[in-house]
């Protein structure tokens, strides 16, 4: 049972790790534009501003 | 004379040499659109930030300091095919939006504690069961509270304080009990957690906050977004007006911007943004939009006027008394509070169910304590399960039961096109059994048509239309649009007051008042509407007459009938006149109306179906409108409404069609059917619950599984606002 001095503050600090990076996200504006993030994930990149490369 | 536009009191510093300018756009809908606008803002060479929100349908820029107008973005908006207007967050919007974030925070710490606990309570419940040693539980228990106490701290805060508040004020609220249970349950597992005892609650505790967190969160999401929709609707009314900033140039500005005092020019087919009086010019003014009625009154020298009012014929330079809301007809304003007043009174759902639910849940809890006293059981178990028994019946399902109904209906209206403009506008909506509606801009459009297109050749009617694009006539540019013209007849000149002429291939072509163009026997002749204005057109000899008037929604009648078929009483009440009103009421079936209403007899005839039981539901446009908005149970306004009128309405519906009406009072019917639903399955819940409470078997695991089991049944429930309503005409 001395696993639990290791796997106990483990699992606490992957926990805490989520909650940072979920308020991290709120206060970088994420959650600002639930719908147009939907859509930017589909939407096509920028068209290339130059010819393509030659391989 | 000059014109410029000026946007400066829209444009913010944004530091670093930036300057920042939030615009609003109309018929942005979708990806293409969203990648489309930000492509082309960006193109503009200095812009650093061009990004679309589509959820509030806005665009926030940035540029270097110095280099751009902010005028050249509206333009290449213009050019990209949307319509922009520069956008101010009004405070209120501002404070919706940080609390919204708020309370998005508790609920990503209360869910990171319930998900933390719930990890430690599981062995413990495993644990009893076999081998765990006391001194493991402990520990787990002691971890546990670490957890949980400061979270709960910090995420019970929207609740302490709402029940603190309502405690201060010496009354009670949802919150009362929900504080109460918390911090019971927290504080019994404390005590023990030191006795080593085998049950503590932190779980349920932590677990009940979050669930009571997401129906708060969408509470107020939905408010938020309501008030972000108010924000750009007021916004796309673009107020702007021509203020003089010297003896003869004038500056485009926003009403914002203007003063008391400020002298402003009204040109002809221009709606005014302000109050004020006339100090030059002659012309007339359409006040429908403030009166009701239709017909246009001489404006001279001395003559108020009021937001709201079209000036048709001569330009007007108007001392501004007040900006855009600073005072209004005095009869109106007084009316309108007193109105506000009363509808205060009225008390949510929510509400009700939380007046009647406190007291008794405080009793179960108190009797239950005494009854195992007086059973044989000592103080502490007969607390501990008094405690259980106040955990249990922690309303987290009734939290849930309306927000999640609301938030779910709300999408659903919308996407009908009707914006909530009041959180509980769903539930009052719901009840409605009789509508009023206002004649002049709700069953009519508020822009004129040509009714007698149709008799007219249409090689004329085209020509006439080419000719009418070089007036500014309101009448005039109803011809033209009618007729659908895009080139003007380029030698055309106006005559002020009288009409358009021009010469083509040899024939004089007039387009104006009868007498213009030599057209009085046609008028004499013809039996025509009372209400339409008269436009004749000449070409060489031949004459003709058009009719010009307020048209009927297209789908005015079916949507009465649909009303009709539902229950619903209809009556009309406008402040125009008799025959006016009689004709639209005659064409569209319905028996009952009254006509020349002033703003004080709408609320009386208000307060009268009140009396009789009805609960009325207004649907109105104008000025005029805006105090019976206000009295009734509940209210609708077209997008085209005055400024206070709109701000008054419980709903805001878009486009021409009068549909939307029909299709959110179903969507509300549905909403409320399935809110007492969800309430009725929240007590089921704890009928059964309670019992076992009460017997003092419960433990934190059945605590848990009950309440959870119970929130995800009531949001499940929720989701069926979704699915679509039957054919609504």
């Amino acid at each position: 049972m001395e696993i639990l001095v290791i796997l106990v503050p483990l699992a606490l600090m992957l926990g805490g790790a989520g909650l940072v990076a979920f308020l991290w996200s709120l206060r970088s504006g994420q959650y600002d534009d639930l719908d147009g993030a939907a859509w930017r994930a589909i939407a096509d990149d920028e068209p290339p501003q130059e010819a393509p490369a030659k391989r | 004379m000059q014109v410029t536009r000026d946007f400066s009191h829209y444009v913010r510093d944004a530091g670093e040499g930036l300057r920042h300018i939030d615009l609003a756009v109309e018929g942005v809908h979708c990806a293409g659109c969203m990648a489309k606008i930000e492509r082309g803002l960006s193109a503009i060479p200095d812009v650093t930030l061009a990004r679309v929100n589509l959820t509030d349908r806005r665009v926030a820029l940035e540029w270097k300091a110095g280099t751009l107008d902010p005028g050249r973005f509206i333009d290449r908006l213009e050019e990209l095919g949307y319509k922009a207007y520069p956008f101010e967050t009004e405070s209120a919007e501002v404070a919706e939006v940080a609390e919204s974030r708020f309370l998005l925070r508790c609920l990503g710490v209360a869910a990171f504690a319930t998900m933390n606990v719930m990890m430690l309570s599981i062995p413990v419940w495993s644990g009893n069961v076999s081998d765990m040693l006391p001194e493991q539980r402990d520990f787990f228990h002691w971890l546990s509270a670490l957890i949980a106490l400061p979270a709960a701290a910090y995420a019970g805060q929207p609740f302490f304080r709402s029940a603190w508040r309502a405690l201060s004020a010496k009354t009670t609220n949802m919150d009362v009990p929900i504080s109460i249970g918390v911090i019971l349950a927290l504080g019994m597992s404390v005590v023990e957690t030191i006795h080593h005892a085998e049950h503590a609650y932190f779980d349920a505790a932590i677990m009940l906050l979050t669930f009571l967190l997401v129906g708060r969160f969408l509470d107020q999401n939905m408010r938020r977004r309501t008030r972000a929709v108010a924000g750009n609707l007021a916004a796309l009314k673009a107020e702007t007006a021509a203020k003089f900033i010297g003896p003869d140039e004038i500056s485009q500005v926003p009403v914002a911007a203007i003063n008391p005092g400020d002298i402003v020019l009204l040109r002809p087919g221009e709606r005014c943004a302000v109050d004020g009086t006339v100090i030059e010019g002659r012309s007339e003014i359409d006040q429908s939009l403030i009166t009701g009625e239709t017909l246009y009154v001489t404006a001279e020298q001395g003559t108020p006027v009021y937001a709201g009012s079209m000036n048709i014929s001569g330009s007007l330079r108007v001392r501004v008394s007040a900006a855009s809301e600073a005072t209004l007809l005095a009869e109106i304003t007084r009316l309108l509070d007193n109105a506000l007043q009363a509808r205060s009174r009225y008390m949510r759902l929510a509400d009700r169910a939380s007046r009647l639910y406190a007291p008794v849940v405080h009793a179960t809890a108190l009797l239950t304590i005494l009854g195992w006293v007086i059973a044989g059981a000592s103080w502490h178990d007969a607390i501990v399960t008094g405690v259980a028994v106040l955990i249990i019946t922690c309303p987290c399902a009734l939290g849930l039961a309306i927000p999640t109904v609301q938030t779910v209906a709300s999408g659903t209206m919308f996407k009908a096109g009707v914006l909530l403009n009041a959180g509980d506008a769903i539930e009052r909506l719901a009840e409605a059994d009789h509508v009023i509606f206002d004649k002049t801009g709700t069953l009519t459009l508020p822009d004129l048509q040509v009714m007698n297109a149709a008799d007219i050749p249409a090689d004329i009617f085209e020509l006439a239309g080419r000719l009418a694009l070089s007036s500014h006539h309101p009448v005039a540019a109803a011809v033209a649009q009618a007729a659908g013209a895009k080139s003007p007849i380029l030698s055309a000149v106006e005559e002020s007051g009288q009409g358009v002429r021009a010469t083509v291939d040899g024939l004089e072509l007039r387009l104006g008042g009868p007498s213009f163009c030599g057209a009085e026997a046609l008028v004499g002749s013809a039996a025509l509407d009372p209400e339409a204005s008269i436009v004749a057109f000449s070409k060489g000899s031949e004459r003709f007459i058009l009719s010009v008037r307020q048209g009927l929604r297209p789908d005015a009648k079916a949507v009465i009938a649909a009303l009709k078929a539902r229950n619903i009483g209809i009556e009309i009440l406008s402040g125009d006149r008799e025959p006016a009103v009689k004709a639209a009421a005659d064409a569209l079936g319905i028996p009952e109306w009254r006509a020349g209403v002033t703003p004080a007899d709408k609320i009386a005839r208000i307060e009268e179906l009140k009396r009789r039981g009805a609960k009325v539901l207004m649907v109105g446009d104008g000025m005029n409108d805006a105090p019976s908005l206000a009295a009734a149970h509940v209210s609708m306004s077209p997008i085209s409404a005055a400024h206070l009128s709109q701000a008054t309405a419980d709903l805001v519906f878009l486009g021409r069609p009068l549909a939307p009406v029909v299709a959110a009072i179903d969507a509300a019917r549905k909403a409320l059917h399935l809110m007492r639903q969800n309430l009725w399955l929240a007590i089921g819940y704890n009928v059964l619950a309670v019992p076992v409470a009460i017997s003092g078997v419960v433990t934190p695991l059945i605590a848990a599984a009950a309440m959870s089991g119970s929130s995800i049944l009531v949001m499940l429930n929720s989701l069926r606002a979704r699915s679509s309503s039957r054919e609504i005409v």
